[in-house]
């Protein structure tokens, strides 16, 4: 219980102590754990960051979805119309290459008929003025009554 | 010890192993209380400062295992145990100690280890230690008082230490005008000089007792509280060596009791040395007037 040179070698002691854990306890442990709390922090901050990176990624795979459908109806839609375009058009055409071969065809027949018709015409007219002059016993002046004769002819 | 009587047995557990000057000129190691006192300042507790020394040693090299391995990533389970510890003491620090000093919070954590693990010799029983230190020297009547805690010349030799760091901090913040100032002009200040000068040595006094009362305090505190729980622990054994049995018996509910109601003291006194200490040094830190 007395006071005496213990206290000195205690002060020695402490601070020696003090000294060694300033130097080589603190230092190590207080940085192991800063640089935890640092890994940590960064960390959290990752994973939010990957849950909003997410978040965009799905926004942006709906909106290209979307996009992407309406662009397969627009062409779908094209097609359509394009496809009955097509065939409006093969039916136009054909039917004005009907139209064209038909009116050769009645162009043909028209002129067949009408050399049919002249032919017969100047037929029937030598016939008529054959069959007056045998009917007559006279010759009838071809020249005089040609005027009549054609006059005839067209009538027919 | 149940052969002396019970008094004999509690002095002789209050007394330290001193080496010292011997009556006869030689060094060596007192033989009774009057010898060990008569000594004088150039003594040595040579227990206390051996418990105390092989306790520290223990706790600088157990954080320094801990510390070398240190690692950011998954800590072991001795780094956590540290990690907890260095992480406690730190928020304390950080709560009460505004400035910017090093050596603040490795001083903290020594300080709370070590006071902790002196106190903690405390639960070992009464006279386990002394016995061992008995059957070692094979001197039959050596005293051995193994908690330095209960020692005053331990307790203030920490406080003489941290009262050294309030002056060193004191004068190095403030300056030496400023530490003096700070013992003279307060609280009570005037304008007039003539004024001041006169209440000069009633500030000096006041401070100066304020300031010197913290290391004693810090010192009695801790030695109060581990010397009183020691002397009840002894008492407690005093009724082990009575013979009767049913004492006996409420001996070891007492034993067990107190010792479970120890706990909380040591922590608790190494705590507010803790915290005292460094709230000392906080206001060293401070020009608060």
């Amino acid at each position: 219980m007395n006071i005496n040179a213990t206290l000195i070698g205690q002060s020695v002691a402490f601070f020696i102590f003090v000294l060694f854990c300033m130097k080589f306890v603190w230092p190590p442990v207080i940085t192991a754990l800063r640089e935890r709390q640092k890994k940590i922090a960064e960390g959290l901050d990752a994973a939010n960051r990957a849950t909003r990176d997410l978040e965009l990624a799905q926004e942006k795979v709906g909106e290209q979805l979307r996009e992407a459908k309406t662009q397969a109806a627009e062409i779908i839609e094209q097609a359509k119309k394009r496809a009955t375009q097509i065939v409006d058009e093969a039916r136009d055409q054909a039917r004005v290459e009907a139209e064209r071969v038909k009116a050769q065809a009645q162009a043909e027949i028209e002129q067949e008929i009408n050399g049919v018709k002249d032919a017969l015409r100047a037929q029937l007219g030598s016939l008529a003025v054959g069959g007056a002059e045998k009917i007559l016993g006279a010759t009838i002046d071809r020249n005089a009554h040609a005027e009549l004769v054609d006059k005839l002819a067209a009538e027919i | 010890m149940a052969a002396e009587n019970a008094s004999g047995y509690i002095q002789h557990h209050l007394q330290n192993l001193t080496f010292g000057r011997l009556p006869s000129g030689d060094w060596g190691l007192a033989h009774t209380a009057q010898e060990a006192k008569e000594m004088g300042f150039w003594a040595f507790h040579l227990d206390t400062l051996g418990w105390s020394v092989a306790l520290g040693v223990i706790f600088v090299l157990l954080f320094r295992m801990a510390a070398s391995k240190a690692t950011s990533g998954q800590p072991g389970a001795l780094q956590n145990f540290v990690e907890v510890l260095v992480e406690f003491v730190d928020g304390s620090v950080k709560d009460t100690f505004h400035g910017r000093n090093p050596l603040i919070a490795p001083l903290a954590l020594t300080i709370f280890v070590w006071i902790f693990l002196m106190n903690a010799i405390d639960l070992i029983p009464v006279d386990w230690i002394p016995h061992a230190a008995m059957a070692i020297s094979g001197n039959e009547h050596i005293f051995f008082r193994a908690v330095p805690t209960t020692d005053p010349n331990a307790t203030l030799g920490m406080a003489l230490s941290v009262f050294a760091l309030i002056i060193f901090y004191s004068i190095k913040v403030k300056g030496i005008g400023g530490f003096i100032g700070e013992l003279t002009l307060h609280p009570f200040s005037s304008k007039n000089i003539a004024v001041q000068v006169i209440l000069i040595p009633v500030n000096f006094l006041l401070e100066f007792v304020t300031l010197v009362a913290k290391p004693i305090s810090l010192a009695l505190r801790l030695f109060g509280n581990m010397y009183a729980g020691e002397l009840v622990f002894i008492l407690i054994a005093v009724m082990f060596g009575s013979g009767l049995l049913w004492l006996s018996g409420l001996g070891v509910v007492l034993q067990w009791a107190w010792a479970v109601f120890h706990i909380l003291i040591i922590t608790l006194q190494a705590f507010i040395f803790m915290m005292l200490t460094i709230v000392y040094l906080s206001m060293a830190h401070e020009d608060n007037h």
